[in-house]
């Protein structure tokens, strides 16, 4: 055993004063940070075309940690961030890091929009099933009859499911993962950064601290325990039977279609209409 | 069993399995024991002290066991923990 004060092959994609994170031992976050920086390094993406996007909640501090050109925004905005970088700059790559709470709860119009007109931008939603950083309260995402702070005796309000939204949206590519499927993000998000139009990819992410200690799931672990009981890897099945149950957790890609996207268009018809000008 | 039904690969001279090397950044990791838990060969285990966190890190049991998938490397919040090839000249 080698016990050195050795850099980790990855902490050049990541910003050295910002570390360590400040997310909860057991958290998931982290281990997004950790498959998005793997793809980065096993695609050898050019980091100056790579914009970084990300909104409130604990996986929006990934922009800051993240070592290249990243926005951390306001409240529910980041995918509308994230269409000004795209339309002013088509070259880049954006993605958006953000959580459920944020994009779909606040910004829940916004995704449904980018996905409607196909803008070439990348999502990564980390799903942890509430509010986390604002102490656990019930959000979009939290399953029926799941306790959090603010439903103490159960959550009575049916939960998105966010793959069949993306998918009925008209996103081009649609996959859910969890934390322990890690591999199989990582090849996820390799694809995900090869693509062109609007693709999403939910992650299940297990927030022991505040979600699972309400939910008999007081450890990181227990929760990734969970996942590996409940997940069934079921490609291209129907998003609109990809539900979440403390049962069965359905994940696999199930969506990926090809489209033109919304810059193309725009910029095929600016170039058509200054040419009949031009005449 | 015969000696002719044995079957030995015919490069086994020239190959040989690579030798991992885990490199364990002690005070970067925060014990969530995910590693130790989905290490496919039990390679590692909680060591006994306390790290500046004031949590257990992992500690190797085994390094000859492990096989070098790098599960522990990608599963790592913290960037703690990662493999790489032992680069060995002459057989070590």
């Amino acid at each position: 055993m080698t016990e050195t004060v050795e850099q980790h092959p990855l902490s050049k994609y990541l910003r050295a004063a910002m570390m360590p994170h400040i997310w909860c031992a057991g958290c998931g976050n982290g281990i997004i940070l950790n498959a998005f920086v793997h793809a980065l390094d096993e695609l050898q993406i050019n980091l100056d075309k790579l914009v970084v996007v990300s909104g409130i909640g604990c996986i929006g501090r990934a922009a800051g940690y993240i070592n290249v050109d990243s926005f951390h925004t306001t409240h529910g905005r980041p995918i509308a961030f994230a269409t000004g970088v795209k339309l002013a700059n088509s070259e880049l790559e954006v993605v958006v890091i953000s959580g459920d709470g944020d994009l779909f709860a606040i910004g829940g119009n916004h995704f449904i929009h980018a996905a409607r007109r196909n803008i070439g931008i990348k999502v990564i939603c980390a799903n942890n099933f509430n509010y986390g950083m604002t102490g656990g309260q019930v959000g979009p995402t939290t399953p029926l009859d799941a306790f959090t702070t603010t439903t103490p005796y159960g959550n009575i309000e049916h939960p998105f499911n966010l793959v069949h939204l993306a998918a009925a949206a008209g996103a081009t590519y649609v996959a859910r993962w969890t934390t322990l499927h890690v591999r199989m993000l990582t090849m996820s998000i390799k694809k995900l950064l090869q693509r062109k139009g609007f693709s999403f990819i939910e992650v299940i992410s297990p927030c022991p601290e505040i979600y699972g200690r309400h939910n008999k799931m007081r450890t990181g672990l227990e929760m990734m325990e969970w996942f590996k009981k409940a997940s069934v890897i079921s490609n291209f099945s129907d998003p609109a039977k990809a539900e979440i149950t403390p049962e069965r957790i359905v994940i696999g890609e199930f969506v990926d279609i090809q489209k033109p996207t919304y810059e193309e268009l725009l910029h095929n018809k600016m170039a058509q209409i200054m040419k009949g000008e031009g005449e | 069993m015969p000696e002719r039904l044995w079957r030995i690969p015919l490069d086994l001279n020239k190959v040989s399995r690579p030798k991992a090397e885990i490199h364990i950044l002690k005070d970067q990791c925060k014990g969530c024991g995910f590693c130790i838990q989905y290490c496919p060969k039990k390679v590692l285990e909680e060591s006994d002290e306390i790290n500046a966190r004031g949590v257990y890190p992992p500690r190797v049991v085994d390094e000859k066991n492990c096989i070098l998938c790098g599960f522990c490397t990608a599963v790592c919040p913290d960037f703690a923990i990662f493999v790489k090839e032992k680069q060995c000249k002459d057989g070590c």
